[in-house]
């Protein structure tokens, strides 16, 4: 098994431990490290993800891949070179104003980081302004957002209309989810695509991306 | 034990459907099919319909009360769709669903419990986010049960949710609810309990398995409500073997009535 197969696997069983010393072998060896990210760490959630998808893996499981994964991006992310450092894209993620559900949120910030992705996690409770202020810091290329409560959901609405008075909507796709979030909400309210869960969010990051 | 049935939700496929479509009869037979089945309470929640929820719980509430006579749960985070649900409630005494410690709800919703002298049922979350331990939980349970003391809600109308995570991603979800209600059970004997707890499984195989072991687990810390799907023979069976395990079913009748309407045929 080639060097970085084997830094797959190790993702994919969720053993972190193999994850770190196999990352750092390739480090040592002088593996440039996008390459350590994208055919080893990247890969490996990348056998994950259509497992999960067919009911083959739950949510534990797929929880201790990310989790091995981040210990290797941790030592990874350091390396990259400032030239190479545009190369990875940025997704703002929050839940919205008035809603303080995280596990969800958390969820898609995770299998988010695993696609190799610079996450901004806001947190909870975060209004249009907020979120429009992070788009325009991180120059990020996504914003997601998450309510699970149908108060609160038309929040995301007012996101949309700001980032559109500050000129930044077509700078910018917007994904929305959570539980009382729908593809019909989604499509009224002018998001740029619904996510069921967060294997749906990093699908859609990475093909609204490359 | 309370068991409030959950299938009125316009977050289902059928439901939001029916209400689409102003199909009464399908809206009727779901809420006869839930008290049959063994439903205390029938929970309408139409929370999804943003721009019309008021209109469609006065639609739901009137069309389930033309062919049920047991009391109603009326489930919004909009204060607007509960005071309109309310106000129309015929049968016993309404149930709403539900008060959290967030300033804001406490405001708007403790006077709606007051004015149609409501339970109520009260979410363990306040305005700092959602709980993570049992000590998290208690601290949201004193100070919420401070103000609905305050406001002369009786013990036996307040019905503490203690918020069910799922252990899939929350590793020390269950033992977190159990500690819970051990804990509340201890400080305030007298008031009841209630819990959605199918969320306890999310992500994980065999769903149920661990759904009716949660019932077990829960109601024999003191759990006495339960928001679910009274028609899922196998949660209903559950149910009433564990009270009868608990010694909450004199002469084993309601354990044997179970028996004989085929809850336990696999």
């Amino acid at each position: 098994m080639s060097d970085f197969a084997q830094l797959a696997q190790a993702v994919f069983k969720g053993n972190a431990e193999s994850v770190k010393g196999l990352t750092q072998t390739m480090i040592d060896a002088g593996v440039a490290p996008l390459e350590i990210i994208s055919q080893g760490l990247v890969a490996g959630m990348d056998i994950v993800s259509p497992k999960f998808k067919a009911g083959e893996m739950y949510v534990p499981e797929v929880m201790m891949s990310a989790r091995a994964l981040g210990e290797g991006m941790k030592m990874v992310k350091p390396l990259i070179a400032n030239s190479d450092v545009a190369a990875i894209k940025t997704i703002v993620v929050g839940t919205v104003a008035g809603d303080l559900h995280d596990i969800g949120k958390n969820l898609v910030v995770m299998i988010l980081e695993s696609g190799g992705f610079n996450v901004i996690d806001l947190g909870v409770d975060i209004s249009p302004a907020k979120f429009v202020e992070a788009v325009k810091e991180h120059n990020a290329q996504i914003l997601g957002m998450s309510a699970l409560l149908t108060t609160t959901m038309l929040s995301m609405k007012d996101t949309i209309d700001l980032l559109k008075e500050e000129g930044l909507r077509d700078k910018v796709k917007v994904l929305v989810g959570g539980a009382p979030v729908s593809k019909n909400f989604a499509d009224e309210i002018g998001a740029d695509a619904y996510c069921a869960d967060a294997m749906a969010a990093k699908d859609t990051a990475a093909s609204i991306l490359n | 034990m309370l068991i409030v049935g959950e299938l009125i939700n316009t977050s289902r496929k059928a439901i939001n459907e029916a209400v689409d479509k102003k199909d009464a009869d399908y809206i009727k037979k779901i809420a006869l099919d839930q008290v049959e089945a063994g439903a205390d309470y029938i929970d309408v929640n139409c929370g999804t319909k943003v721009y019309n929820e008021v209109e469609t719980m006065e639609w739901l509430v009137n069309t389930i009360q033309e062919v049920i006579q047991v009391p109603l749960c009326i489930d919004s985070p909009n204060p607007k769709a509960l005071e309109a649900g309310l106000s129309l409630c015929k049968y016993g005494q309404p149930m709403i669903n539900s008060i959290t410690d967030e300033k804001e709800r406490v405001e708007v919703v403790l006077p709606l419990a007051l004015k149609y002298k409501a339970k109520l049922v009260a979410l363990c979350m306040d305005d700092t986010g959602m709980p993570e331990t049992a000590e998290d939980r208690m601290r949201v349970v004193k100070s919420l049960y401070a103000k609905l003391n305050a406001a002369e809600i009786p013990d036996q109308d307040i019905y503490f949710d203690p918020l069910v995570k799922p252990i899939g991603s929350v590793d020390k979800a269950g033992d977190e609810v159990l500690g819970t209600i051990k804990a509340i059970k201890e400080k305030y004997p007298d008031v009841h309990f209630m819990c959605g707890l199918s969320n306890v499984s999310y992500g994980l195989p065999n769903r149920k398995v661990l759904n009716r072991i949660f019932v077990a687990q829960t109601m024999t810390l003191g759990m006495d409500g339960y928001i679910l799907n009274p028609t899922d023979k196998g949660m209903m069976g559950t149910l009433a073997a564990s009270q009868a395990l608990l010694g909450q079913d004199s002469y084993c009748m309601n354990y044997i009535t179970a028996h004989r309407k085929g809850l336990y045929e696999e």
